[in-house]
C-alpha cells in the first residue's frame, strides 16, 4: 500500500538504525507520547535496534488508558438504563471499570452497540427513533473533530435521541504535567503524529522550551519512528530543544484549521481526571453551553463521586513513563489480558498490553 | 485509538463541503470517509482516515523529501522500495 509499505522498508530501518548507532555518543530517555507508536515500537522490534542506553519510555497516549473508572461506570448505568444503547468504539468494551465491564455488562442484558465512527451513532439515533443513542466519546485530538461534525449532525437532522458522554482528553496539558513532575527523567519527546495531523504542533514550541526537551512530531511506521528518534537523539547530542517535524506528509504547523475550528466553536476546555494519575487542568474537552444539551451527563441522572483504582495496579506510574510494565508485581501473572487489573494491560494501545503481547517481559 | 490509515479517494459523493463523503481504497478494502475536514482533497488524493473521517491530505512532495532524506544515508532508494 502506497504512504504504508515505504515506512516499512528493512533497508531504510537498518540505515536509520545505524545512524542513530554512529550519532548517540550518550546514553539517552525519549518518552514516546502515543500507545499506538508503543505497540508499533515493540510489535517492529525498534526497541532491539537503538545503541545500549538508548531508552523508550512509554507516555499516557492511550485514551481507553486514561478514562477514570467513574466514567466507565457512567457508560455501564447508561448502558444498563431501559431506553438507552451506548454506543462505542471496540476498544472500550474490554476496559475494566469498578465492577464490570461494557462487554461484561452487555452479556447480563445491558444494551451496548459498537461503532466504527460517530457517524454510524447519529445513523443508529435516526433508526431508533423511541431509544436514546449515547455515544461514549473517548479520544485524543484525533477524534475530536468527528464527535463534534456528528453532533452537529445530529442537530441538523433534529435528533431528541442523540447525545454523547464526554470523555476527551488533549495531550499538551498532560505533557506539560508529566515534564513538570519533579520525578521526570524525560530528556526527548515523539510527539503522537495523528495528534498533530489536527492541531498542529504550535502547541509543543513552548513545551519544548520550557522545559529544554526537543520535540519530534512522529509518525507510526517503524521508518517513521526511527527517523523521529534519530532526529531527537540529534537535538540532544547538539543541546538543542526544538520542536521538529519529522510526518511532514501529514502534519502541518497550524493543523487541520477547518477541524480545529468547529471544534473550538462546539467545545471548551476543562479540567480532566486521568486514571491512574489524577485531575489535570484544563486537560479535558466539554460541550460548550450553546451545545449542552447534547451532553449525556445534562441529559440523565447519573452516579457521581469518585471510585478507588485497585491498590495493585501501577498503570499511573507506567502511563507517566517511570516505571515500565515488567516492574508491575502483577504484570503477567495476576494481571493478563484475559484478567487485567488495568486499562492499559486490555487497551490495543496500552503498554503493558504490548509488552505482555511481543514478549518483553523481563529487562 | 489514534490510529489513521492512508487511503486512496476513488469516489467523491455530495457537494456540500460538510456532508462530502468519499469512498476511499485501502490497499482495495473500500469504506466510506468523511472529507468535511479536507476540502481541497479529489479522486486519486492520499488522505489520512480516523474513524470515518479524512483528518489530512498526503503531501506528495513531503513524502518524497523523507524518504530523499533517509536515501542519503544509505537507505533503500525510494523507487527500490515494496
Amino acid at each position: 500500500m502506497k504512504h504504508l509499505d515505504e515506512y516499512r522498508d528493512a533497508g531504510r530501518a537498518r540505515a536509520l538504525a545505524a545512524e542513530i548507532a554512529r550519532t548517540a555518543t550518550r546514553p539517552w530517555r525519549i518518552m514516546e507520547i502515543c500507545g499506538g507508536q508503543t505497540h508499533a515500537i515493540l510489535r517492529f522490534g525498534i526497541d532491539q535496534l537503538l545503541p545500549p542506553g538508548l531508552e523508550l519510555v512509554h507516555g499516557p497516549g492511550c485514551p481507553v488508558c486514561v478514562t477514570p473508572l467513574e466514567l466507565i461506570d457512567r457508560a455501564i448505568e447508561l448502558a444498563q438504563t431501559p431506553g438507552v444503547v451506548l454506543a462505542s468504539f471496540g476498544d472500550m468494551l474490554r476496559v475494566p471499570g469498578s465492577k464490570t465491564d461494557l462487554l461484561a455488562a452487555r452479556a447480563a442484558g445491558a444494551r451496548v452497540a459498537m461503532v466504527y465512527s460517530p457517524l454510524e451513532a447519529v445513523r443508529l439515533a435516526g433508526e431508533k427513533q423511541d431509544q436514546q443513542i449515547v455515544f461514549f466519546a473517548v479520544g485524543f485530538e484525533t477524534t475530536v473533530p468527528g464527535v463534534a461534525l456528528a453532533v452537529r449532525e445530529a442537530r441538523r437532522l433534529g435528533l431528541q435521541n442523540f447525545s454523547i458522554l464526554p470523555a476527551h482528553v488533549l495531550v499538551p496539558p498532560a505533557l506539560r504535567a508529566i515534564l513538570g513532575s519533579p520525578q521526570s527523567r524525560i530528556q526527548g519527546v515523539l510527539a503522537a503524529g495523528h495528534v498533530c495531523t489536527v492541531e498542529g504542533y504550535e502547541d509543543y514550541e513552548p513545551l519544548a522550551a520550557d522545559f529544554g526537551v526537543p520535540v519530534v512530531v512522529t509518525g507510526f511506521e517503524p521508518v517513521d519512528l526511527l527517523q523521529g528518534i534519530l532526529l531527537c537523539v540529534r537535538q540532544l547530542e547538539q543541546g538543542r530543544a526544538e520542536v521538529e517535524n519529522q510526518y511532514a506528509r501529514a502534519v502541518r504547523r497550524e493543523g487541520n484549521r477547518e477541524a480545529k475550528a468547529l471544534v473550538r466553536e462546539m467545545f471548551e476546555p476543562v479540567d480532566r481526571k486521568w486514571r491512574g494519575i489524577g485531575v489535570i487542568p484544563s486537560s479535558g474537552l466539554a460541550l460548550r453551553p450553546a451545545w449542552r444539551e447534547f451532553d449525556a451527563e445534562a441529559r440523565f441522572a447519573l452516579s457521581t463521586g469518585a471510585v478507588e483504582e485497585p491498590s495493585e495496579c501501577i498503570s499511573g506510574l507506567v502511563l507517566q513513563g517511570a516505571k515500565k510494565p515488567y516492574e508491575c508485581a502483577a504484570f503477567a501473572t495476576r494481571c493478563t489480558p484475559e484478567r487485567p487489573l488495568g486499562a492499559p494491560m486490555v487497551s490495543s494501545e496500552g503498554a503493558c498490553a504490548a509488552y505482555y503481547r511481543y514478549g518483553r517481559h523481563h529487562v | 485509538m489514534c490510529l489513521a490509515i492512508p487511503g486512496e479517494i476513488i469516489e467523491i459523493t455530495g457537494a456540500d463541503p460538510l456532508t462530502r463523503m468519499a469512498r476511499v481504497s485501502f490497499g482495495g478494502v473500500v469504506r466510506e470517509a468523511s472529507l468535511a475536514y479536507v476540502p481541497e482533497a479529489k479522486p486519486g488524493d492520499y488522505v489520512l482516515v480516523h474513524a470515518g473521517f479524512a483528518l489530512q491530505t498526503i503531501d506528495e512532495e513531503e513524502a518524497r523529501r523523507t524518504l530523499e532524506l533517509i536515501a542519503q544515508m544509505g537507505g533503500a532508494e525510494e523507487e527500490g522500495a515494496p
